[in-house]
């Protein structure tokens, strides 16, 4: 066992006459001691000499780090203007000083990349947020495959829908199911507790029957929906993309759009009502529950009254948003999946991307139906 | 058996390519004939993936006309070309016989059964008869090159693209792969462009080739491989051709 704090070499500054100074190491210089020990090493070549020499004739072992360390302290001493040199290296002390000191500098295809001030950098920020995930590029092509699609319907790869209604749909179900009831069951909390000081107990059915299928169900299912389903749309994509499966594609005649966002919007556009119906049952058992155990309400009473309170304008205008929801998150996913660049860091990227704009997208859908309901009068 | 009087596969004339506005390549000029193995060849960062995009529609030119088959790359239908990517880019949920038979349930209108059956034969003229039914994640990367090729004949094109078919393959494999694609060109008379830095995939195979330099942004060589390797005065041309020298 080694001791970690042996610097496991010796170093010492000997000096000579004439400006003359040199650093005589001795020992096993290696990474691990030398990261430990090195700025007492450097410490030792101030004050500075006219004529530098790092003495290795006493060292018996160097590595890769250590030998670059050393290296750098000598051109660091010869650029302040002195003369350094290492001397007294042998055997293979010698030979890693040649492999790591001696090959020349390869030549760049590329040229380096030119120094930019603040404001450039604003700029191409602001640009390239603008032109994220080239957007306009994806409507126009959507555009024009939309068309496509609607002239020949045969020629969209319907054939993975039903997998992927299972994937979104049946597989998210039970998460749903749960979320929805506790979201119903908070709100029937909370509505309980202001209700019960006023006697308007059997009210709570009303209030988590209008907001759980107006509001909540829709949401909160759109919203799961969104970091499940668009989460795995857009890092799918992404990882086509860049393992070069979507130009295979191309190549092979098939059109992305047909062959793989048409059916993901198909599909969540189909799936996100059908979760919603059922997050509004769930949502509307879990109010049940708290005003059975908490209030006292019966089950008869508290469904006659969530009967008269929710129409089935109610339920279909939740319905109706998610359409919408779903084919907003469908679209963004694949968008931001079909844009990916680079290697995996691109994939994390676009499926962090597709999310966060899903969320904000549902939201901003949501107030312009709650805006428009409202003015319709509904 | 092609005639000297065939016109071009491909013709690429004054060819600009690039990214916005960065140019990669730019006066690209050179032709590939009917039956040919083709090389494009170059160091990395030279623009070899660039202008394979270029040529099979992906991306297109900053200026200039590509013609491929006497009509632009990228255009509507069936395609007339095949490809196989470096990855071989197998459609990951699909098996091998399902991702041979993609191409074929889009453009034709065969039942089933005729369907398999070409199928089958363009997995076995690979190697991989009894893979049928194996996801690609579940075979090795030489196999998912071979059934890479196999998408890539599905629809029996006059010529394919191969870009680095030899990357991370063993010598062996390598060598395999290179046979097979020599039978092809020989046995269906098939024009073959390789985008490779293989040098022992450049003298098996390729009857002509170009390089291209990141540098001049160009062709700085063309011709038959043997010839460049002993007759090119370009330093970078013979480096390439011969790295030991070079490094010695």
């Amino acid at each position: 066992m080694t001791d970690p704090h042996d610097p496991g070499f010796r170093v010492e500054r000997v000096d000579l006459q004439d400006g003359r100074a040199e650093l005589r190491f001795a020992g096993q210089l290696r990474f691990r001691q030398c990261f430990a020990s090195w700025q007492g090493v450097r410490r030792l070549v101030r004050p500075p000499a006219a004529h530098l020499a790092f003495d290795l004739s006493g060292v018996d072992t160097l590595d890769g780090a250590a030998t670059a360390l050393l290296l750098e302290l000598r051109d660091e001493v010869a650029a302040a203007g002195a003369d350094a040199e290492i001397v007294g290296a042998h055997g293979g002390v010698r030979a890693m000083l040649d492999l790591y000191g001696s090959h020349p500098p390869r030549p760049s295809l590329q040229a380096p990349p030119a120094r930019i001030g603040i404001l450039d950098e604003i700029g191409r920020r602001a640009l390239s947020m603008l032109g994220e995930g080239h957007g306009l590029d994806f409507i126009g092509d959507l555009m024009v495959a939309g068309t496509r699609a609607a002239r020949a319907p045969l020629s969209v790869n319907w054939r993975d829908v039903p997998r992927l209604m299972e994937r979104a749909g049946a597989d998210s179900l039970p998460i749903v199911l749960v979320i929805n009831f506790l979201v119903g069951l908070v709100t029937a909390f909370q509505a309980a507790v202001q209700l019960r000081q006023f006697g308007a107990n059997i009210f709570v059915a009303d209030l988590v029957g209008l907001s759980v299928t107006r509001e909540l169900a829709p949401l909160m299912t759109a919203i799961i929906v969104a970091g499940r389903s668009g989460a795995a749309f857009s890092a799918e994509l992404g990882t086509m993309r860049v393992s070069e499966e979507i130009d295979a594609l191309r190549t092979l005649g098939l059109d992305p759009y047909g062959f793989l966002v048409f059916p993901r919007v198909v599909t969540l556009v189909l799936v996100l009502p059908l979760l919603t119906i059922l997050a509004d049952v769930i949502g509307v058992a879990g109010g049940l529950l708290v005003a059975m155990l908490g209030l006292d309400i019966t089950a008869n009473a508290y469904l006659i009254e969530t009967q008269k309170a929710v129409g089935l304008w109610d339920l279909f205008s939740g319905c109706l948003k998610t359409v919408f929801f779903g084919a907003g998150i469908a679209l963004i996913a694949c968008q931001r999946g079909l844009a990916t660049r680079g290697g995996a860091e691109g994939v994390g990227r676009a499926t962090t991307s597709a999310v966060v704009t899903s969320l904000f997208a549902i939201v901003v859908v949501d107030a312009i139906f709650t805006v428009l309901f409202n003015a319709f009068g509904r | 058996m092609p005639s000297a009087a065939d016109p071009p596969v491909i013709e690429v004339e004054r060819v600009a390519l690039g990214y916005g506005d960065r140019v990669v390549l730019e006066n690209l000029d050179f032709t590939v004939a009917r039956g040919d193995v083709f090389a494009i060849l170059g160091g990395s960062g030279s623009g070899k993936s660039t202008l394979l995009r270029a040529l099979i529609g992906l991306d297109d030119p900053l200026r200039g006309t590509i013609r491929v088959g006497g009509a632009p790359p990228r255009r509507e239908g069936p395609p007339g070309y095949g490809v196989l990517f470096q990855s071989g880019a197998l459609f990951g949920s699909m098996t091998l016989a399902e991702n041979v038979a993609l191409a074929l349930a889009k453009w034709t209108n065969l039942d089933r059964q005729a369907m398999d059956t070409i199928v089958r034969s363009k997995l076995r003229l690979v190697g991989l008869e009894g893979f049928e039914n194996h996801l690609p994640a579940e075979i090795s990367g030489g196999m998912k090159k071979r059934a890479g090729i196999a998408r890539a004949l599905a629809l029996d094109p006059s010529l394919l693209f191969l870009d680095e078919p030899s990357a991370g393959l063993d010598p062996v494999t390598s060598a395999e792969l290179d046979d097979l694609i020599a039978t092809l060109n020989v046995s269906l008379g098939m024009t073959t462009v390789i985008v490779t830095h293989e040098l022992r995939s450049i003298f098996a195979i390729v009857r002509h080739c170009i390089m291209l330099d990141g540098r001049s942004r160009g062709i700085i060589a063309r011709g038959e491989p043997a010839a460049l390797r002993d007759g090119s005065a370009d330093p970078q041309v013979r480096a390439f051709f011969n790295p030991r020298a070079r490094a010695a």
